[in-house]
């Protein structure tokens, strides 16, 4: 459908914009450009998963990142007094040991991919409709992993409710 | 079929003149040029038409005749006015708000079903898609309403997005049902399931009686979710000045708008598509007089859903002039403590439906 060039290019665009973003949040100074940098960056995490034809995912990073964490980070990002004064401090501190991480870490991960030389692909090849296999297999293979998340969103609701309940005074005259 | 289905749109996406992926881009551009040419004629001068009708007035009357070339003068207007950007307000985010904000309206086209043989992309995922994008639109109203550094924007920003977040629960669960009742998420098979020679008979509105209550409750929280009367508090022009856009002029604020009338026309066409059968005909065959098949087909369907979105776009603008608007208390009432239950409700009814009634 699409040749291989633009697919390429597309991609890479994606890549482009995920990275520039990315690095965008850790090194702006102020929280608010680093808030909405992120979008960009979810964006293109999002487009990513298109790529590895995990539409689904794709867009559940879309609905759970961007509207939910993202909102709820902005809001209280602008909810919190003299946000535009505070300098955010992302100067570099322990310059050695974080070398020392960053080198090992690299290091390790090159070192993975030199000896294991290949992609390694999946056993099982996926055929049509992903959607419905994450529906099928959430509600029949993995069921009890499936109830057991629920049960622990549903406390958290709970909690969260609990948390933010007004409180009405015992006495009426304060 | 399914190979021929969005012939058109594929043979489209393969014109690549010279390697550049030209169609993919005439593609993306066939929705935004309905988006401006709907909103400059029925969007702006339709609104103001039926607002005087239902107010008893004549509404725009001097720039051609019954005032149609009105909103090509306002257009005018707005083209040769100062772009202004508060001293005061964050450049970057002023500018970009509304950019994003109309991306955040225009993306879930990407999904929707014009016709048989027109869909910008077919996807499995495409309702869950047209639910979830939405999330741009609201990081972008955010980023106008505190860019514009105005108190009333910001305030109309929080409650705008407060508004919208809490609103998707209720209309993504409602169109759960519908798509509960197609067995799919993907726009064009559930528009295909809702085809016969029944005309609308087949539509899932008249399929199952519980249809009617995700139906309404998907509508009611879709006003919501494009901030239209009555639950327009974000721009509630006896508190906050405009809302949001309080700081916006010229060709931002007509972006706004645009983005405005490009989801409106979103959430009306997700609402036919699901519910009405889409580009289907609601004509139905009498007996040899085959009314339904010689009003089906790819430039028909175009038809049928365009009339459909316009007039689930009337009801709204109807509903605007007709009904007070709410407290902030009353929608956030509204939303988690009736749509929520009910729709979860008509959830649990459908499923029944779906297993047991054939």
């Amino acid at each position: 459908m699409m040749n291989s060039l633009t697919y390429t290019v597309i991609f890479y665009l994606f890549a482009a914009i995920t990275v520039f973003s990315a690095a965008f949040v850790v090194f702006s100074r102020n929280v608010i450009y680093s808030a909405f940098s992120l979008l960009f960056t979810f964006f293109g995490v999002a487009a990513l998963y298109v790529f590895l034809s995990a539409d689904f995912i794709a867009v559940t990073q879309v609905v759970v990142y961007v509207g939910g964490i993202l909102v709820l980070l902005l809001f209280g990002v602008m909810f919190t007094k003299g946000i535009m004064d505070t300098e955010v401090k992302s100067d570099v501190l322990h310059i050695i040991p974080g070398t020392l991480i960053l080198a090992g870490i690299i290091g390790a991960l090159l070192y993975t991919f030199y000896t294991t030389h290949t992609w390694k692909p999946s056993e099982t090849q996926l055929h049509g409709s992903l959607v419905e296999r994450i529906g099928f297999e959430t509600v029949s293979h993995y069921v009890l992993p499936f109830e057991m998340v629920s049960i622990l969103l549903l406390a958290a609701l709970i909690g969260a409710a609990f948390l933010a309940r007004f409180d009405k005074p015992d006495n009426k005259n304060s | 079929m399914g190979n021929s289905l969005n012939a058109w749109s594929e043979a489209l996406v393969g014109f690549t003149p010279m390697g550049l992926p030209l169609g993919l881009v005439i593609l993306a551009a066939i929705p935004l040029v309905f988006i401006a040419l709907y909103s400059l004629t029925y969007g702006v001068y339709g609104e103001r038409k039926i607002s005087a009708f239902m107010q008893d007035r004549l509404g725009p009357m001097e720039v051609g005749k019954w005032g149609i070339l009105q909103t090509i003068a306002d257009i005018l207007k707005l083209l040769q006015k100062e772009d202004i950007v508060p001293t005061s307000a964050d450049k970057f985010l002023f500018v970009i708000g509304p950019g994003v904000l109309f991306v955040g309206s225009f993306l879930a086209y990407a999904v929707l079903p014009f016709s048989s043989s027109f869909i910008g992309a077919s996807l499995n995922v495409g309702l869950f898609f047209a639910i979830g994008i939405v999330a741009i639109e609201v990081v972008g109203i955010l980023a106008a309403g505190w860019g514009s550094n105005n108190k009333w924007s910001l305030y109309g920003a929080v409650r705008s997005v407060a508004q919208i977040v809490s609103y998707e629960i209720p209309a993504a669960i409602a169109l759960l049902c519908g798509a509960m009742m197609a067995g799919t998420l993907d726009m064009q098979k559930i528009t295909m399931l809702q085809s016969g020679s029944y005309g609308f008979a087949h539509f899932f509105l008249f399929q199952s009686p519980i249809a009617w209550l995700p139906f309404l409750i998907y509508f009611i929280a879709s006003l919501a979710e494009v901030n239209r009367a009555p639950f327009d508090i974000p721009e509630a022009e006896s508190e906050l000045v405009a809302g949001y856009f309080t700081e916006y002029s010229g060709m931002k604020f007509a972006v706004i708008f645009l983005a405005e009338y490009g989801s409106m026309f979103m959430v009306s066409a997700i609402i036919s598509i699901v519910f009405l059968g889409g580009w289907n005909s609601p004509l139905p065959d009498i007996g040899s007089f085959a009314l339904n098949a010689w009003t089906n087909g790819p430039v028909w369907g175009v038809f049928w859903i365009i009339m459909k979105g316009f007039f689930f776009i009337f009801v709204q603008m109807w509903l605007r002039w007709t009904l007070p608007r709410l407290r902030v208390d009353q929608l956030m009432y509204l939303c988690w403590k009736v749509l929520t239950p009910f729709a979860f409700v008509s959830f649990v009814l459908t499923a029944i439906w779906v297993i047991y009634v054939p």
